[in-house]
């Protein structure tokens, strides 16, 4: 008997050791973030493009990677919400049913989710041999397209899976088609549900440094065009880095904070957006 | 009791996987009258319903044979256009399930889908309907709000108003009042008694005696098979089957 | 009017559906891109050389990819070795013990850490885990090291995994059926011997499908791995010996590739296989999901 409680308080005191360990990490990550990144925060880091001699050290910011890295994670963003929300759409309205189309999508999608940001550069950059492209902001929209579509499927058909079938037959009983019911009625139905997705897959997409790594490039200019180059963040980061200049690895903390804040920003929006567009929704 | 009708239905079965739901109905549906479908629950009633809008079309598993007329057109004919069957009828679910939008949009929305766009005809329209639906005086003054945020009672009363905007020839209800408190429910069953004169009314109901209160005629079914049809007063009065008359007098629930 | 209407949807459907149907042959597409472009390199060498032969020097024509093959082994198996343990005891403690409202403030928490790119893992496995292994933990095995190691990059990995196993691995345990909880309780078990013996019974294929998804995961990292892991293209002894992970390497050599014969063809053979391993490990664990969520309903 007394055993057996033994067992159960060391082992519910492990449990509780892990999650506090889990948690622990966690704080400590973005505590050392933190620490080391404000020091090396000058206003001119977001401000100025990088001016000669930025990797010895001297002046300059990195307004080129985060004007860089929000447009292109913005654009595939956006293009990969075109390609999500009608296979979104289309799996959950017209097919509806449980057939081998939706089994075969979704599970496919789950694998493609798995997949590494590198083979989606790898991907890309053979796409972008093909189509002779050279790397810039085209090629970097393609692979992190392919990089974040699952993500976002995945988490749009989450939510739209939960539509009420009643509230369909109740655009159908009104002679709707599928396709007037699944935009104006699933759509905004779900539209929380839908924002919140974009802004998870955007958030990957601006963190993701290993499929833009050969197909995007890097460069010391601000994006304007779309068969240039263009500079990320997470790049910009890990070429900081690899200076041997401890004043440019400082740069490289400041950029990490700038990045991590970013990611933070996307977090607390996609919380009140998700507010702001329950008005319409029925429960 | 002869009458013209308006729905027909012949032989129709409806199965969901390996089990069969509806078993060879014949049966016709009288025009602009009340009909109610009563029965145990499971028996059916609702399986009917929804085959006379096609709404069991996106289900699982769903098999369908045997035919459906509505006006004298077969409904389920390959090359019917489905939703100008559906808009001939406006469907009352047992919960109200207003669109995600607001009050006018509600309404609005299916003439908007069927080509009206002038303001003026969708003000009028959304104003006589929801007259007709008895809330107006509750929503007049804000007709831009979700319609999430009324009341049960007032949803299901919207419902209606959203199902008469698209000049519906009949209107079918699933139970319309299972969810709502009596005094809403009262209001719901005094529309359709206005409402019978211009409209053809199928109601699903497990309330015997609102079937009484409304029913001109009525479909006794259980375990799928129709049991017994006719007048209200026939059925409720001198009942030919047995089942129904056990049912009826309230042996079996 | 009403035929527009009519052309819209056909439009729509269509469509719709080529668009489903593309998305989930995306995976094909890949595997044949990646193949055809890594043929020159499978036209010289043959197959079974590239795998063993741990002879790495693309200038001379020589591609071994022994040494990151058994490096990318290593890390990956030193972060699940270091993952499971904690996140299998977090998802039992967040299901079976923890009060809701704990809980309730632990997923955005995941979420969170599920969100930070692999760039800022890669800084504090700089900052904090590097030097912790240079100075504290090889001194004590009497072993020099420079802090860049498989330990390290396992570390950092384990980190990045947390959020994958323990969200499926909760995912798994709360679909497990109260009753059984219940009837176990009612024998007069103690929580602990419920989960022992009822819970994890019933959620062990769930749960092992959440480890491997973890391993599939840090299997393909790059970046993070790529900053702390040496990358010295050697078979590696220890722990704490630097090792070089596919992955990186593909991540590292993208400047060289186009001017060394044969090396992007190389490194595109590269990802093929990084691409195959893990599509058959997420296939198999997904596969083992998507039973345990039928027996479910």
């Amino acid at each position: 008997m007394d055993l057996r409680k033994t067992e159960e308080k060391i082992f519910k005191g492990i449990m509780i050791c892990s999650t506090c360990c889990i948690l622990a990490i966690l704080l400590i990550i973005l505590i050392t973030i933190l620490v080391k990144g404000l020091p090396a925060m000058r206003w001119s880091m977001i401000t100025q493009v990088p001016k000669g001699g930025f990797y010895l050290g001297r002046e300059g910011g990195i307004l080129n990677a985060i004007l860089g890295s929000l447009v292109l994670a913005g654009g595939a963003t956006l293009m990969t919400c075109m390609i999500s929300l009608p296979i979104v759409l289309y799996l959950n309205v017209y097919v509806r049913k449980r057939t081998w189309i939706t089994q075969i999508t979704r599970f496919s999608l789950d694998v493609l989710w798995g997949i590494p940001s590198i083979v989606y550069g790898a991907f890309g950059f053979t796409l972008m041999l093909y189509l002779g492209l050279r790397a810039s902001l085209l090629g970097g929209l393609i692979a992190m397209c392919f990089l974040i579509l699952p993500i976002m499927s995945r988490a749009m058909d989450e939510v739209v899976k939960m539509m009420p079938a009643e509230l369909l037959e109740a655009s159908y009983a009104l002679g709707a088609t599928q396709f007037e019911t699944a935009l104006k009625v699933v759509a905004r139905q779900a539209l929380p549900g839908i924002l919140t997705a974009v802004l998870i897959a955007f958030g990957r997409g601006i963190g993701d440094a290993a499929s833009v790594i050969f197909t995007a490039g890097f460069t010391d200019h601000i994006p304007t065009s779309l068969f240039r180059p263009v500079a990320t963040l997470p790049l910009a980061i890990f070429f900081q880095l690899g200076t041997p200049f401890p004043e440019v690895q400082e740069r490289a903390y400041a950029s990490a904070l700038i990045l991590t804040a970013i990611i933070f920003i996307v977090c607390i929006v996609s919380r009140l957006l998700t507010r702001r567009f329950t008005r319409n929704v029925i429960r | 009791m002869s009458f013209k009708p308006h729905i027909r239905v012949e032989n129709l079965n409806v199965y969901y996987g390996k089990e069969q739901a509806l078993k060879n109905i014949t049966v016709n549906i009288p025009d602009r009258k009340i009909t109610a479908i009563i029965g145990p629950s499971g028996c059916g009633k609702s399986t009917l319903l929804k085959s006379f809008n096609r709404l069991l079309d996106p289900v699982d598993h769903v098999r369908i044979s045997g035919r459906v007329f509505v006006d004298q057109e077969d409904i389920y004919d390959s090359k019917v256009d489905v939703t100008r069957i559906r808009k001939k009828m406006g469907l009352l679910s047992q919960r109200p399930y207003p669109l995600p939008m607001s009050i006018y949009d509600n309404v609005a929305y299916g003439p908007r889908l069927h080509g009206i766009r002038n303001k003026k005809t969708l003000n009028e329209i959304v104003e006589r309907n929801l007259k007709i639906s008895s809330i107006w005086n509750e929503v007049k003054d804000r007709l831009n709000t979700p319609a999430s945020r009324l009341s049960i009672g007032q949803q299901q009363r919207l419902c209606l108003a959203r199902g008469l905007a698209v000049e519906p020839e009949i209107i079918l209800g699933d139970e319309p009042t299972s969810a709502l408190d009596p005094k809403s429910s009262q209001r719901i069953e005094q529309r359709f008694i206005e409402l019978k004169s211009e409209y053809t009314i199928v109601l699903v109901t497990h309330i015997l005696r609102q079937a009484k209160r409304l029913a001109d005629y009525v479909l006794f079914m259980y375990l799928g098979e129709l049991v017994e049809h006719g007048s209200a007063e026939e059925i409720f009065s001198n009942p030919k089957q047995e089942m129904t008359k056990e049912y009826i007098g309230g042996t079996f629930s | 009017m009403r035929s527009f209407r009519k052309i819209k949807e056909a439009v729509a459907t269509r469509l719709m559906a080529f668009l489903t149907v593309s998305s989930s042959l995306i995976v094909f597409f890949m595997i044949t891109g990646l193949y055809v472009r890594s043929r020159p390199i499978l036209s010289v060498h043959s197959l079974s050389e590239l795998l063993f032969s741990s002879s790495w020097h693309p200038l001379r024509g020589e591609f071994g990819f022994l040494p990151f093959i058994v490096g990318t082994l290593w890390i990956t198996g030193t972060a699940v070795v270091i993952a499971v343990p904690l996140c299998l005891f977090t998802a039992i403690y967040l299901s079976e013990y923890a009060p809701s409202r704990i809980r309730a403030l632990f997923a955005p928490l995941i979420d969170l850490l599920a969100g930070i790119p692999s760039v800022i893992y890669g800084i504090w496995g700089l900052l904090a885990v590097v030097p912790m292994i240079k100075n504290q933990l090889a001194p004590v095995f009497g072993v020099f090291s420079t802090g860049y190691s498989i330990l390290a990059a396992g570390i950092v990995l384990a980190i990045m995994i947390f959020p994958v196993i323990i969200h499926v691995s909760l995912e798994v345990l709360q679909s497990v059926p109260g009753e059984m909880r219940e009837a176990s309780l009612a024998l007069g078990a103690t929580s602990w011997q419920t989960v022992k013996t009822v819970v994890l019974r019933r959620a062990r294929p769930g749960i092992i499908a959440a480890v491997v998804l973890g391993f599939s995961r840090a299997f393909g990292e790059t970046m993070a791995v790529l900053m702390v892991a040496g990358n010295v293209a050697r078979i590696p002894g220890s722990v704490l010996d630097p090792a070089y992970p596919l992955p990186a390497l593909i991540a590292n050599n993208y400047g060289e590739m186009l001017s060394v014969p044969l090396y992007d063809s190389a490194l595109l053979l590269a990802s093929l296989w990084l691409l195959v391993v893990i599509l058959l490990f997420n296939v198999c664990s997904r596969l083992i999901l998507v039973r345990v969520e039928r027996s479910v309903l």
